[in-house]
């Protein structure tokens, strides 16, 4: 079954995957991971630059900025002024008009803070940037986020780095009913089959972290998830039957 | 004369300009951000603009994250 291309602003993809480059334990790993992953877009985090001591090496020259297309995120923002000057400060760096908007609302949950959100879309939507928004699973918020112009709507399918997975899959299903916008589950996936149900759930892709990054072997367990999404992918547009209560027979009646 | 980057006070001469600095720092300036008393400065301009007493540097750059 041949797939459609998937369209983010003015970027078309063909791999639904998107990964982070966080809590990798080197470069080297990290670069595998990536490749096994078969990403195409990649999650980077805007931090002070170091400017004691020796030079580290820097992120990008880990990352081939011709392979691969960089979403820059506002992680650690717990207000919209400050993610707004992060996105602007991300632009400005020059390699990407995109931004994974996150806003959060405290550091034990790392929930987003739904009206912060809403107003630095807003923002920066006006601002010409293409926003992907991490929001919460609720279908009202997402609306609320698609109607303020995001590009992309990323509800978490539980807390960030938790590895639950898809805690409520009805809520998911809301917004996929309800939004045009590409619905894009962001956040909690532990393994493989959580990104499996999210494509099949019908969303368009899956970004994920941790589920890679702290599994013991980070490479294969991206080439895992690259497969899960394939394969949850491909039941969705295949058209899984419908649940029912009881059983029906695979084996012809018996009839002799 | 003194000026703050990134929290930290910093000696520089006058006259240094920002790519200048970020050279002295052994930043490397093809992916950082600056913001000079909280103000963005287009890297189009690094070199052209000269740092004075007592300004604010933020300088950022990406590192990894989800």
């Amino acid at each position: 079954m041949k797939d459609t291309i998937l369209k983010i602003g003015k970027h078309n993809f063909s791999s639904r995957l998107f990964v982070g480059t966080g809590k990798y334990q080197t470069f080297a790993i990290m670069e595998e991971a990536l490749k096994a992953s078969g990403a195409e877009v990649v999650t980077v985090a805007v931090r002070r630059a170091n400017i004691g001591g020796k030079p580290g090496e820097s992120l990008l020259d880990h990352i081939d900025t011709n392979k691969y297309t960089i979403l820059p995120n506002t992680a650690g923002c717990y207000s919209c002024d400050e993610a707004v000057r992060t996105a602007f400060l991300a632009r400005e760096m020059g390699i990407s008009d995109m931004v994974k908007l996150e806003v959060l609302g405290d550091e034990k949950t790392l929930l987003p803070d739904p009206i912060d959100t809403l107003k630095a879309t807003e923002i920066l939507v006006k601002e010409g940037f293409t926003v992907l928004v991490y929001t919460s699973d609720d279908p009202i918020a997402a609306r609320r986020l698609q109607d303020a112009g995001a590009t992309s709507v990323m509800p978490a399918g539980s807390p960030i780095g938790s590895g639950q997975g898809i805690l409520n899959q009805n809520n998911i299903r809301i917004i996929l009913e309800t939004l045009s916008v590409p619905v894009i589950v962001d956040a909690g996936v532990g393994t493989a089959s959580d990104v499996c149900i999210a494509m099949e759930l019908g969303c368009v892709g899956v970004l994920l972290n941790t589920g890679i990054a702290e599994a013991k072997d980070p490479v294969s367990m991206a080439k895992a998830m690259k497969l899960a999404c394939e394969s949850g992918r491909l039941a969705y547009l295949s058209g899984r039957i419908p649940k029912k209560l009881y059983a029906k027979a695979s084996s012809p009646l018996k009839d002799f | 004369m003194l000026i703050t980057v990134n929290d930290e006070q910093k000696e520089c001469s006058p006259g240094t300009s920002i790519a200048d600095l970020l050279e002295n720092l052994g930043i490397d300036k093809r992916y950082v951000a600056v913001e000079r008393n909280h103000k963005i400065i287009p890297r189009t301009q690094f070199s052209e603009i000269q740092l004075l007493e007592s300004d604010n540097l933020e300088i950022v750059t990406f590192v990894g994250g989800g």
